[in-house]
């Protein structure tokens, strides 16, 4: 047996790499059936690596000193010791790109790669909002498209100028996106193509909504009814003021819609981190049994990627120095193994919680929950009472009009519902967000755009305020206003800039 | 199905630009750290990359977020002894925790952290250096190109042996040589095929047409083979020019005051000041030398150690360390190819008769010699005799400048001071 061992040593070599990929890629495509994208792995120097964190994960990106900020506090820490670089980074690509730090042992690269070119690749094949909303052929073509397109913007009209739209377009990034429309496909070919059209279509239609001759008006109307506009609140403000903003010129708005086109491609990894990161977790986890299982790998590679993996999946206490919120890799792996679980020994609970799943095929199972939930639903749907028992989960309500906190369930028979509804609430990206809409807009006034907070158990908005609206109000143009309308529908102005 | 890339190789540093922005961006808030950090750092490593920091409030890059307040229903891991219904303290700092990932950083945000981050030497340096110049350097440019440097300029047939390009003058003798011996070789080659012509034919060896061929191509073979290996004619020597160049060097006149009234404390101060003016000759000289004069009623020239720590006592006279820099100006940077720069630092003590000598010594030996003369008056107290000697000297010689030092922290704003970007 030990002759099948592909190798002891723990240093990695780009032929046992090769092997380790092919093992790995026929035990994850033939025994699990996962689907995924080509993959294309690049191994870089841990420098390489910084490089690439501090552009957000992806390989190519404009220019914009928020990165550098991010590549210096990165290095920093990095230098100090005080963190370890993440092992991976992943992209959401076809070929589905995905990096190898070089300094990393034979053992790790080998559980990088069943993590991210098998586990997550297959999630970003899968899972439907990533197939709703991003196209992963063509964000590379994209990104090399938006970078030129800024840099060229910055030749022409200055880079203070550009850094100045970008950073109220990041600002906004988060109030970028579409939630319910699927967008249509990215390509660079096209967008370069369009892109001219795109300017002048812009601008006439902008003017038309700013023309200052009115409109014949319909006698019979009476020229009262005056129609707010818009008509429908928004909530994708990116997007309301790429089309609206009256002074914008068209290069800036093409700025702003590549900001937008970036924050809806991240939309959908914002709401699946547990999925995510438990999916890669449970696929590296398994995969790498598997192997061992096979008699490919030896106790001393079991060892090593079990040390990571357990660093990984580590939840401290609420109570731990160490805490800060759920860890998604302990609760995704955790979830995952958990429907495996009740699919192979379930027990009288789980059959009486989860009777459509018990007795199933897990592989089956698995591929079902990757393909069509997010972490809300995810949780909502398939989080077992002997998992709130294993974390010893709690809910807690900090309600300010009272003196003390108070714990509104635990892991108990009582609690069960509750706390699975509350942990799926705290994934909605529509609580934790503040739910911001354009209202209205003052079109033959003063041109000044009003937004509305829609209050969500009273819950303020924090101390960014002020900047925030000084970031609309740069885009917009003209005064921007806040009001905040609270459970009862009342309404009070918040700021104003 | 899965492609191995080594990017290894590939650029580093992509985010160079990035980071450069990010500088640019902070400046303001940089100078001032920058200008902390000199205030604060020993003297001896005056010149390393620093750590600064920069309030992480300046920096950030805001977004809509929840404040504090309001119903939140929270879930957290780790429940040793809560039961529903239970009602707790509110944790300190409202630091429960924030299961969603985010609203930590918002809630210990009041803290105010610093972001910090390394400047590398060169970064640091640009910063503390930023908008200053050396005065005058634009004569120096004109006058200075009294040096020489050899340069390389391609192949010449002939110089001294130790220049003969070995490879080059090989090449050209197997040029030469094939070139004088084709037409040999292309004969020999004809005679060859006509003499196995014969031979097929069945002529004899002893016939006379072939001996006759066999003659001549023996002549034209020991024709080739006389064509000499390598000739005078190959040989090849590189070839050196001479180019002026603008001189680059400095010499940097440091001038002290240890006198009894200069403590530890006001020599300190005065080293950091010298220290600045250093680095920041460094940056725009390739050589400099650094000559140190300190005096009290007599002045000497020492090593740097001595300079610095050892201490005397006795009264001050001023003139005696300006006669001794005259001194070693003349011996030794007398040849114009120097640009000349001092610094004095003193406590103004002085006698009160010296101060009228000192005041005719630079305006009129001194000065004209120098690039720039910076005096520091290193005193809390009243300016004494020798400040208005040296009003004096200003006032004829605008290369001339004097500023007042108190502690530490003047001077970074005092060096700035004297070396601004004068604006034409």
């Amino acid at each position: 047996m030990a002759d099948k061992i592909i190798s002891e040593s723990s240093e990695w070599s780009f032929p046992l790499l090769e092997r380790f990929d092919r093992e790995i890629a026929r035990l994850a495509h033939d025994e699990y059936g996962l689907d995924t994208y080509a993959n294309q792995i690049e191994v870089i120097s841990s420098e390489q690596m910084i490089d690439a964190y501090s552009s957000v994960g992806l390989p190519i990106n404009y220019h914009h000193w928020s990165f550098g900020k991010q590549f210096v506090a990165t290095e920093q820490t990095y230098r100090r010791g005080h963190m370890g670089l993440a092992y991976e980074i992943v992209i959401n690509s076809d070929p589905c790109i995905a990096y190898l730090m070089e300094e990393n042992s034979l053992p790790m690269q080998a559980l990088v790669i069943a993590h991210a070119c098998y586990g997550h690749n297959s999630f970003f094949k899968g899972n439907y909002l990533f197939r709703t909303w991003t196209s992963a052929d063509a964000i590379i073509d994209y990104l090399v498209f938006a970078r030129h397109y800024i840099a060229e913007c910055e030749e022409r009209y200055g880079d203070e100028e550009v850094e100045l739209l970008l950073d109220s377009c990041h600002a906004l990034m988060n109030y970028g996106v579409d939630r319910y429309k699927r967008p249509s496909p990215l390509s660079m070919a096209e967008e370069q193509k369009r892109q001219r059209e795109r300017e002048a279509y812009l601008q006439s239609q902008v003017n038309d909504l700013w023309r200052t001759l009115p409109v014949g008006r319909d006698p019979a109307d009476g020229g009262v009814a005056e129609h707010r506009f818009p008509a429908e609140p928004q909530e994708n403000l990116l997007y309301f003021i790429e089309k609206n903003a009256p002074l914008l010129e068209p290069w800036q708005r093409e700025i702003v819609r590549i900001v937008r086109k970036i924050g809806q491609y991240f939309y959908p990894q914002r709401q699946t981190q547990v999925m995510n990161e438990g999916w890669a977790t449970f696929w590296h986890y398994t995969l790498l049994n598997r192997l061992y299982d096979k008699g490919l790998v030896g106790d001393g590679f079991m060892i090593e990627m079990l040390q990571s993996h357990t660093n990984v999946v580590y939840q401290p206490a609420f109570d731990s120095p160490h805490y800060s919120g759920i860890n998604p890799y302990a609760l995704g792996f955790a979830m995952m193994t958990d429907i495996r679980r009740i699919c192979e020994q379930p027990t009288d609970e789980d059959r009486h919680w989860f009777p459509d799943i018990v007795g199933q095929d897990w592989q089956a199972v698995l591929d079902f929950a990757m393909r069509n939930f997010k972490d809300e639903s995810f949780i909502a749907q398939y989080l077992s009472p002997k998992l709130m028992r294993d974390f010893h989960l709690f809910a807690v309500r900090d309600d300010d009009l009272e003196e003390t906190l108070e714990i509104t369930a635990i892991h108990d028979e009582d609690g069960y519902r509750r706390l699975r509804q509350n942990l799926a609430e705290q994934y909605n990206l529509g609580t934790r967000e503040p739910n911001l809409q354009v209202y209205d807009v003052d079109v033959r006034g003063d041109r000044s755009l009003t937004l509305r907070h829609f209050r969500h158990n009273r819950r303020p908005l924090g101390e960014t305020v002020d900047d925030m609206l000084r970031h609309i109000r740069r885009l917009w143009g003209f005064d921007v206003r806040l009001e905040a309308v609270d459970e009862l529908g009342r309404v009070h102005l918040l700021g104003e800039a | 199905m899965s492609h191995f890339i080594d990017r290894r190789l590939g650029s580093k540093n992509k985010s160079t630009v990035n980071r450069q922005r990010f500088l640019k961006r902070y400046k303001s808030q940089l100078k001032r750290a920058v200008s902390d950090a000199v205030n604060r750092r020993s003297i001896t490593d005056m010149e390393g990359g620093e750590q600064v920091g920069i309030p992480s409030r300046d920096i950030s890059e805001p977004t809509f977020q929840h404040g504090q307040g309001g119903r939140r229903d929270m879930v957290h891991p780790g429940n040793r002894e809560f039961e529903a219904g239970d009602r707790v303290q509110r944790p300190e700092g409202g630091g429960s925790g924030s299961g969603s990932g985010q609203g930590r950083a918002s809630k210990d945000g009041r803290g105010e952290d610093d972001f910090v981050f390394q400047l590398s030497r060169e970064e640091f340096l640009d910063l503390l250096f930023d908008d200053l110049e050396l005065p005058n350097l634009v004569r120096n440019q004109l006058l200075g190109a009294t040096e020489f440097k050899t340069v390389r300029a391609g192949y010449t047939t002939d110089g001294s042996p130790s220049n003969i390009d070995v490879v080059r003058s090989l090449k050209g003798a197997i040029g030469r040589r094939t070139a004088l011996g084709a037409p040999h070789r292309r004969r020999v080659r004809e005679l060859e095929a006509a003499l196995e012509q014969l031979l097929a034919d069945g002529v004899a060896e002893t016939d006379a047409r072939v001996v006759a061929l066999r003659e001549e191509i023996d002549r034209l073979k020991s024709r080739i083979a006389a064509l000499p290996f390598i000739d005078t004619f190959d040989l090849r020597y590189q070839s050196f020019t001479r180019q002026p160049e603008p001189t680059s060097k400095a010499v940097m006149l440091c001038i002290m005051d240890v006198s009894g009234s200069m403590d530890q404390l006001r020599k300190n101060l005065a080293k950091r000041f010298f220290i600045l003016l250093y680095l920041f000759l460094q940056r725009n000289y390739d050589r400099i030398d650094v000559v140190f004069i300190r005096h009290h009623t007599i002045a000497q020239e020492v090593d740097e150690q001595e300079f610095f720590y050892s201490r005397e006592t006795g009264g001050t006279v001023v003139s005696s360390a300006l006669n001794l820099a005259y001194e070693v100006i003349s011996e030794r940077y007398a040849s114009g190819s120097w640009n000349i720069y001092a610094a004095q630092a003193s406590d103004g003590d002085n006698w009160d008769s010296d101060s009228s000598i000192c005041r005719e010594l630079l305006i009129n030996r001194l000065m004209p010699l120098m690039r720039y003369y910076a005096y520091v008056e290193i005193t809390p107290r009243q300016h004494q005799s020798l400040w208005y000697a040296y009003q004096d000297v200003k006032a004829a010689h605008p290369h001339f400048a004097m500023e007042a030092i108190d502690g530490a922290e003047d001077i970074y704003p005092v060096f700035r001071e004297l070396f601004r970007r004068q604006d034409a």
